[in-house]
Parts: structure tokens; sequence; C-alpha cells
């Protein structure tokens, strides 16, 4: 359990590099690109915690109980939000290379030129 | 300052029952990013996804961060399947 | 290349990747055994600071707002970026597709589906709402807050109604309100700097008990700001992507 979390972590990123590395269709490869994007939020949560600690929201328990660290879950709560917004550019990318080349294969999308 | 509500000790559970909570959300969570990563079909894909989203959602809530599991359960569930599903709409109706 | 060669490469690249990962992890001070000190004492002076209940989002609004500015604007650039990429080849790819789909019969929505969207559309608004609104006090906020808001408007078109849709949220109007929202948290920013504050600083009066609403000045209404500026981001996302697919569709 001292660092069960964090194997989780490198085994998530490399299934989703895999998925990505051997993706033969442009969607599939975007979420392959969700998973590793969602290794980081793991990463970041783990990082934080602390043994038999609770949520840091103060709002009916006493201000000293013990809590976790409320700055990675900022960070990480921004991320989740953000990058959906980012995986819809490249979703957008990915309808117009399909527009002008007619197909989603990134191996095929290499060799064309201009 | 005097809080407009009643102030109680926090229930807490024994740290080894946490402990088994977070391990078996742990391996569900790498088994599901294994399954999404692994599944070739897109549209099948993004209903994995979708179940992967709240899978994670589950784990973050284990690692008590109830804003992350509110942020990741709306995105991850609901709006991120419906831009892909939109998207490959729009890309499966160009093939015929 | 050929897909064999990359996968053993790939492979390899990984092996070694993770292996420097793991020597690293021996260094940790292991899961649960968090020593820094940053997070202990920002939960144990935000409260009294800033008179918010809730850390995560003082922490997002009042003492790392700036990295909150930056991110809000990734957003608002992609919803941008979206709509340019989407925009440009539109006009010469419509003409040669309009009558591809004459022969298409699409099943009309059951009625089920549309029942139950309906009616959780006004909850879902509320709940948006709430969430967006709170950010002090309980764990919402202006990010989860706006995405739910969006949510709603998603249920009108989940119900079968995409006119009604494009008549709830059409595009001048969401274009606007998401403009508002991002030029909203920036000008919070910037009221402070013309007070003579750093850029940012919570001038704001402080008012009322941890925990009320009207309470930690800044990060209410920053948070209401971005609340809107994500709905309308959101809504818009998805607007564009169903523009691109009625595109061939409508006869």
């Amino acid at each position: 359990m001292q660092v069960f979390p964090f194997v989780v972590v490198v085994w998530i990123l490399a299934v989703g590099l895999y998925g990505m590395v051997t993706s033969r269709h442009l969607m599939h490869l975007i979420m392959c690109l969700i998973v590793v994007q969602s290794s980081t939020y793991v990463l970041l949560l783990g990082v934080g915690y602390k043994t038999g600690a609770v949520a840091p929201y103060f709002y009916d328990i006493p201000v000293h109980t013990p809590a976790v660290d409320p700055v990675v879950q900022a960070l990480a709560l921004t991320d989740v939000v953000v990058e959906a917004a980012v995986t819809a550019l490249l979703l957008a990318f990915a309808i117009q290379a399909h527009k002008r080349f007619g197909t989603l294969d990134p191996h095929e999308l290499v060799q064309i030129k201009g | 300052m005097m809080a407009a509500h009643a102030v109680v000790t926090p229930y807490t559970v024994s740290p080894a029952l946490m402990d088994v909570l977070q391990v078996t959300l742990l391996v569900l969570v790498a088994a599901g990013a294994t399954a999404v990563a692994l599944t070739r079909a897109p549209v099948r894909q993004v209903i994995m996804l979708s179940g992967y989203g709240l899978l994670l959602a589950l784990l973050f809530l284990a690692f008590q961060a109830p804003d992350v599991t509110l942020s990741e359960l709306t995105v991850g569930a609901v709006a991120l399947p419906l831009l892909l599903l939109l998207a490959l709409a729009k890309v499966r109706r160009r093939e015929k | 290349m050929s897909p064999r060669l990359r996968r053993w490469l790939f492979l390899a690249g990984m092996a070694g990747l993770a292996a420097f990962y793991l020597w690293g992890l021996g260094g940790l001070p292991g899961f649960g055994h968090y020593p820094g000190p940053y997070g202990d004492i920002i939960n144990r002076i935000a409260v009294g600071q800033t008179k918010a209940t809730g850390v995560v989002s003082a922490v997002n609004f009042e003492y790392r707002g700036f990295d909150t500015v930056g991110e809000e604007f990734i957003l608002f650039v992609a919803a941008a970026g979206v709509a340019t990429v989407l925009r440009h080849l539109r006009g010469e790819r419509e003409r040669p597709a309009r009558d591809q789909a004459a022969d298409r019969d699409t099943p009309p929505t059951s009625g089920a589906i549309r029942l139950v969207a309906v009616a959780l559309a006004g909850p879902t608004l509320v709940l948006g709402w709430y969430l967006a609104s709170h950010a002090q006090t309980s764990p919402s906020g202006g990010f989860q807050g706006g995405v739910v808001l969006a949510t709603a408007f998603i249920l009108i078109y989940l119900s079968g109604q995409f006119l009604a849709f494009e008549r709830f949220s059409p595009v001048d109007v969401t274009d606007a309100v998401e403009a508002v929202g991002a030029g909203g948290f920036a000008g919070v920013g910037l009221a402070a700097v013309v007070m003579g504050l750093p850029y940012l600083s919570n001038f704001l009066g402080l008012g009322g008990p941890p925990g009320a609403v009207s309470s930690s000045g800044t990060i209410a209404l920053i948070s209401f700001f971005v609340g809107m500026e994500v709905a309308a981001a959101f809504v818009l996302l998805v607007s564009e992507l169903l523009d691109q697919t009625l595109l061939v569709g409508s006869g």
C-alpha cells in the first residue's frame, strides 16, 4: 500500500501510450489520450493523501481536523474541465482531417504530403 | 466568529477498511484503463470511457476529494462522451 | 517504420521509463505519509483568512487565483479554436452533400427519453446554479457548476428538440456570455489593481460568518463568472459539433 497507487499510475500511463502507439483510428487515439491524462489526476491526488484524514471542507467540522492537501485537489479539478475542452479541439482537427483526406488512419495520414 | 450551523466531529472509518476500499478501486481503475485502451471499435470505446469515468470518480471519492469527483463525473461521464459521439457521427456519416 | 518495429520500440522505451519511475518511487515518503508543509498551513489558516469553509475553492480563486485565470483562458481559447477550425471549410463542403440524406429514415426519439430529459432539465439548471454560487461553503465551485449548467442545455437537445436547443442558446448570445465570464474574471483582478492593491487580491469585504453565502469576498464573485464562462464554452462546443453533423444530414 505504500507504493501501490503510484504503480497503478505508471500502469495506466503505459497502457494508454501503448494504445496510442498501435492505434489505427484517430478517434481511438484521442480516447487513449484521455486515459493517459487520467493517470495524472490519480498521481496528483495520491501525492496529497494523508492516512486517516478527511476532505478539506470545514463547513461543519472543527477547523483543526487533519485534512488532505487542498492544493493538489485544486490543480486536478481545473485540470479535468480544461482538458475536456482541449480534447474537443483535437476532435475538431480530426474532423477536418477526415474531410480533407478521407481517412482517419494515422499510418495513412502520415504519408499524405501537401 | 460564531458559526451559523452545528459543529460535529467527522465520521471516520478504520484505516484498514479505507485501505481495502482504495486498493479495490485502484485495481478496478487499472483494469478499466486496460479495457478502454484495448477496445478498438470507436463507439464501443466511448461507452467504456463513460464507465471508466464513473470508476475514476469513485476512486477520487475514496481519496477524499469530492470537488474533483464532481468535475470528473460531469465531464468524464457526460460531456466528453457526448462530444466524442457527435464527432463520430459526423465522421461516419461522411463514410457512407 | 513497420508496426511491429514500432511496437517493440515503444515497449523498450516504456520499460526504461518505468524502471526510472519505480527507482524514483523509492525516495518518496510513501502513500499516505504526506510530508509537505504547504497543505497543512493552508488548511490551518484558510478559514480564518478568507472566511471560506471550502478550502479547495479558496485555493483555486484566492491563493492561486492567477493560475486559475490562465486555465480559464485555455478553456476560452479552446472554444474559440473549435469555432475557427470547424468554420473554415464549411462553405465549400456544404453543397455537394445535400442530396445524400433524402432516404435516411431516423427513428423518432422515444417518449420515455423525452419525458425524462425534459423533466430533468429544470432541476439540473437549479443544481448547476447552486454549485456555481456556493464555491466557498461546500464541495462546489465555478468549474463543476458550469459543466452541470451546460448539461441542462444539452438535455434539451437529447430530448429530440434540436430546434429548441438552437433557440435556447443562439450562438451570438452564448458567445457574449462566454466573453463576459472570461472578461469578468480578469476584470475583478484589474479592479483590485485600480484600487492600488496587487492583481486579484481580495478587496471586497469578508462579511458574514464562515460558510455563509455572502462571505469570502471576491471568491464567490469569481466563481460565478467562471461558472458562466465554462457553461457557455461547453454549450458552444456541443453546438459547433452538432452543426457539423447536421450539415450533411439536413436535406
